[in-house]
């Protein structure tokens, strides 16, 4: 199995602010593996994908993974309003250098919206536009941010056959939810566990002045 | 950062407002100075210049928020910073595109204002050449501007508070150029010092906003 897919997170401490939200977060991915998040609103989903993805700066702790292998999915899509939903996705086809658009538009189905202006979708196309630009990047880690927000049962089963398939092909996902994805070889990791002591303040300075 | 840029100007062409707004400002401020100043033809040619060159400095600053808040608000400014493009590059492609839509229209368009302004005839090359070599230089300095204060939402205040200190030697060297001309001295000094200005915020605005940026993402 190829070895530059895999990556560790070792003691990675992830902060939103200046509040520490998780401590000493720890996992091994290898190509294929699939992670799923999990844990209340507010635990750090979120800040971790945030942290792995490179917008957010780790504050200590390793992590391996390679930025130029990501392709990130957030709370937003990512499209344009302007833009009809084949502009949108040629345009991140050619920020990536792929030439992908038309397969990707028929296995999201999205073909026969093709030249809807995005403002016009409803929110669960404009999520499928915005998933399917993971498709598009060709890139081998998806990191998505609740990828079934949105979603119908029908779609979000198509999310979960496309996740099943990228990593069979020796992709890896990270992605968190609230509901049950049923993703083969799916391992998942609760957060509640890396929630940091709440009694540690990480200012001195401002201990008790609040 | 080809596509970037084709992308921004499809938006700006198709989104009513980012593309005439500096333009029509511009035509404004211009169009009101006779009124204000009265119909004094000498005293117009001689503040023509500086009043074409203050006009469209300031519809330069009014589409600068645009720059990085709309990609910012949908999330796109993320996605791209995960892209293979690197940040500077993001900024130079927004920052060209900035210029393709209001630097390169407000350039043609202070053709017919000045001659609304009775500015000299010898003068009009050279209001076109200072224009064209100072407005890349308030695109590339304004999306330095526009990614420091791309989190703040109505950050408008401050992103002109931020960024006129630094647009004043552009209007000073840009403004002198013209009126050398008009005077009938030799403007070649100061276009000079323009295009000096103007190669140097070239080359370090982008990298510069890229660290603002890389520390505005969340």
């Amino acid at each position: 199995m190829a070895n530059y897919m895999s990556f560790y997170v070792d003691n990675l401490c992830c902060v939103r602010g200046n509040t520490v939200i998780l401590s000493n977060v720890s996992f091994e991915m290898a190509a294929g593996d699939c992670l799923i998040l999990r844990g209340p609103n507010g635990i750090g989903k979120s800040t971790l994908l945030n942290t792995l993805a490179g917008l957010t700066p780790e504050d200590t702790g390793t992590c391996t993974i390679n930025k130029g292998d990501i392709a990130y999915s957030g709370h937003l899509d990512a499209i344009k309003f302007q833009l009809t939903v084949a502009e949108n996705l040629q345009f991140w086809a050619g920020v990536y250098g792929t030439d992908k658009v038309a397969s990707v538009m028929q296995d999201f189905g999205l073909t026969e919206l093709a030249d809807r202006p995005a403002g016009n979708l409803s929110a669960g196309q404009k999520r499928r536009v915005g998933l399917a630009r993971l498709l598009v990047s060709n890139r081998n880690i998806w990191l998505m941010d609740e990828p079934t927000t949105s979603l119908d049962a029908e779609h979000t089963a198509l999310l979960t056959k496309m996740i099943d398939e990228h990593c069979q092909s020796g992709g890896i996902a990270v992605l968190s939810t609230h509901i049950d994805l049923d993703i083969q070889n799916a391992r998942t990791l609760d957060l509640s566990q890396f929630k940091p002591d709440q009694s540690q303040s990480n200012d001195i300075f401002l201990e008790g002045s609040f | 950062m080809l596509a970037l840029f084709l992308r921004d100007l499809k938006l700006a062409i198709r989104t009513s407002g980012g593309f005439g707004l500096a333009l029509a400002f511009f035509l404004i401020v211009v169009m009101f100075v006779p009124f204000g100043v009265g119909s004094d033809l000498t005293l117009l040619a001689r503040i023509a210049p500086g009043i074409l060159w203050i006009g469209a400095l300031l519809a330069c600053l009014l589409s600068l928020d645009r720059i990085f808040q709309l990609d910012a608000e949908d999330g796109t400014l993320n996605v791209l910073a995960t892209s293979p493009i690197p940040l500077s590059g993001v900024t130079v492609a927004k920052s060209m595109a900035h210029w393709v839509t209001t630097g390169l229209p407000l350039t043609i368009a202070a053709i017919p204002l000045g001659y609304l302004l009775n500015l000299p005839s010898v003068a009009y090359s050279w209001l076109c050449i200072s224009l064209l070599i100072g407005t890349p230089a308030l695109s590339f300095i304004g999306a330095f501007g526009a990614a420091i204060t791309v989190g703040i939402k109505r950050g408008g205040l401050l992103l002109s508070l931020l960024v006129l200190p630094l647009y004043i030697p552009t209007l000073i060297f840009g403004a002198v150029t013209v009126t050398k001309a008009v005077e009938g001295l030799d403007p070649m000094p100061s276009l000079m010092f323009l295009a000096g200005l103007t190669l140097l915020s070239v080359v370090i605005m982008p990298f510069a906003s890229a660290l603002a940026l890389k520390s505005n993402l969340s």
